[in-house]
């Protein structure tokens, strides 16, 4: 049985329906990260599991016992906020002993986990400074520290790389994965970010008005989306509306150019129009290629970003990206430039029916 | 081109004439009890009175318990407003204002109505009764200035977040409030607090319509039998008063200090 695990929890404000049936299973020690675009529900699922609001119906239940019903303070839970939530009145190593000091831990004992905690933040000498003294990622890590002195069953994320710039973004969820990792601790965690999303978790939930759209690995997620949401909402994505020409074999025309599809498109009929996904990485200018797809096209516009290109091409009503990497000796292409795109039949990401 | 600074300059000097003659019209007077030359002898007997330290020393004990009956009401009512009914602030505002605009005669005497000796609660049948009375027509005399501080303190910090992470660490209402709340609005607490001191010391009608040997009643009647100590009381009670405001700067100063970030 799962650690952490989530009945069709819904969740209503007045009438509007913000989580509609959510079914989550966490196993222990997994990592994951509910991601969504801003008021798609991801930050309520993580208040009903925190106990910050209640559930109009449904369970919540950790290591089997149903806490539902539970007040925050009875659930045993950690939670790191994005406003840092260090309490102002009180110094590094106070804020840390708190959640101690509540449960009436020895003296001895809170000191030691103090110290333990310090460390595990790489912070051993700040425990005399208030939150004032400390920049925003110090102020994150004491946070997380704080969250972990208590020992919680589930640790809670609620976006809390957002307030941070971007280079402290990078090192900080690093630190945080490790931690994580070290203390083997479930660990759910709330962001809009889809790279910080890949980059640290085990297995991603993608959100969309309150429901689940796709739970996977991060290699799962990015490579294979269930839907034109996650295929869009995670990472830089192109459509393209192609339509059937032969559903055994996979073949579709995109503007009038055969390409063939690896996936099977077996549900769909011929003349049926499909929406097509092609990451940019895996799209490239070249000459026809025999052993791959190949569509040709114009050059619409080139953005020339530093160590890479991104250049956009039109075949009629379609259009792509794609990026190429900046080389010093060889001049980007020129808008207006007649070219080849090619790609392989495994690249294209045959995602739902449009429904243009 | 440079706007006159000539207008800027009068308007200062008038309201600096308005407020400043009268006073130190008061301390002179006040200086002139021995004939001939300028002593603190009206200062000395104004101390030395028995019933001025009784009567400040009387004011100054139902100031400190209006006080605490004022932070035990305004903080708990400012903190759940602002969490959990924020839409209910402006009936909150609007009751807490209410103290302003109604006479304090007009509360003293719905009060005298309500807990006379004859009523279901005699308050008024007993000096501690009619203390007790006396400490909660205060709290809400200085109802507007006390929640009008805290709320404004309440605003600054996130308290919503502040409160989930301790109820995270397992902490309950009662410990939050204590530990995590009022220890980060202390200096808005001590502004309506020194504000209410200040109230309180001056006070006038409700203690002398519940009879009560304050401090109010006692600079009325040395003013209405003396010459030269009543300008004495008024200076003294004056200094207590800047004292107070001096110390609500003082404290929002170190709190500045504290929470910058």
């Amino acid at each position: 049985m799962a650690f952490l695990t989530i009945e069709k929890l819904v969740k209503t404000f007045g009438a509007q329906t913000t989580v509609k049936g959510i079914d989550l299973a966490v196993e222990r020690g997994e990592f994951v990260t509910l991601l969504g675009p801003s008021g798609c529900g991801k930050t309520t699922i993580l208040r009903m599991i925190a106990g910050f609001e209640t559930a109009t119906s449904g369970t919540i239940r950790i290591d089997g016992k149903d806490v539902t019903n539970l007040r925050p303070n009875q659930r045993h839970i950690g939670m790191v906020f994005q406003a840092y939530a260090l309490f102002p009145n009180m110094s590094v190593a106070d804020n840390i002993a708190f959640g101690l000091k509540v449960a009436r831990k020895p003296s001895a004992e809170i000191a030691a986990r103090v110290k333990e905690m310090l460390e595990l933040i790489k912070l051993p000498d700040l425990g005399d400074r208030y939150p004032y003294q400390l920049s925003g990622g110090q102020q994150q890590r004491v946070a997380l520290a704080r969250a972990l002195a208590v020992k919680p069953q589930i640790l809670l994320l609620d976006e809390p790389l957002s307030a941070l710039d971007a280079k402290i973004r990078i090192s900080l969820r690093e630190e945080i994965r490790a931690v994580q990792r070290a203390l083997g601790i479930t660990t759910i965690f709330v962001t809009h970010d889809q790279e910080e999303a890949l980059s640290m978790s085990d297995r991603i939930c993608v959100i969309n008005e309150g429901n689940i759209e796709q739970l996977g690995t991060p290699f799962e997620i990015y490579n294979y989306p269930k839907t034109r949401f996650v295929a869009s909402f995670v990472g830089t994505l192109n459509i393209l509306n192609g339509r059937v020409l032969d559903s055994t074999s996979g073949r579709l025309s995109i503007d009038d150019q055969e390409v063939i599809t690896a996936r099977g498109i077996g549900g769909a009929s011929t003349g049926d129009t499909l929406a097509l996904a092609l990451r940019p990485e895996a799209l490239s200018i070249g000459h026809a290629n025999g052993g791959s797809n190949n569509l040709t096209g114009t050059i619409d516009e080139v953005h020339f970003l530093g160590s890479v290109v991104r250049i956009r091409v039109r075949f009629k009503d379609n259009i792509v990206s794609l990026d190429t990497f900046n080389r010093p000796h060889s001049a980007p292409p020129e808008r207006g430039q007649p070219v080849t795109v090619n790609f392989t039949r495994e690249d294209i990401l045959v995602l739902d029916r449009p429904t243009i | 081109m440079k706007e006159s600074r000539l207008f800027p300059w009068l308007g200062v000097i008038f309201g600096a004439t308005y407020f400043l003659v009268p006073l130190i019209a008061t301390f002179e007077f006040s200086l002139r009890m021995e004939r001939g030359r300028y002593s603190f002898e009206a200062y000395r007997i104004v101390l030395a009175d028995p019933y001025f330290q009784a009567s400040f020393g009387y004011s100054a004990v139902i100031a400190v318990c209006t006080i605490l009956v004022g932070i035990a009401l305004s903080v708990p009512t400012a903190y759940v407003v602002q969490l959990k009914l924020p839409r209910l602030r402006p009936v909150v505002e609007f009751i807490t204002l209410l103290p302003l605009v109604i006479p304090a005669i007009v509360i003293v005497f719905g009060y005298l109505r309500m807990y006379n000796s004859s009523s279901w609660l005699p308050l008024t049948s007993s000096a501690r009764g009619t203390d007790l009375l006396l400490t909660f027509s205060y709290v809400t005399l200085a109802l507007p200035y006390m929640y009008r501080s805290v709320d404004t303190g309440l605003r600054a910090i996130d308290v919503r977040t502040l409160t989930e992470a301790a109820q995270s660490l397992g902490s309950s209402w009662p410990r939050i409030l204590l530990t995590v709340i009022l220890p980060n609005v202390r200096v808005a607490v001590l502004s309506g607090a020194f504000l209410t001191f200040a109230i309180v010391i001056g006070e006038f009608t409700m203690a002398s319509l519940l009879n009560r040997p304050a401090f109010g009643p006692y600079l009325q009647r040395i003013g209405a039998n003396r010459a030269y100590e009543p300008a004495a009381l008024a200076i003294i009670a004056f200094a207590i008063t800047w004292a107070c405001m001096g110390l609500i700067n003082l404290f929002a100063a170190m709190g500045r200090q504290t929470q910058r970030r």
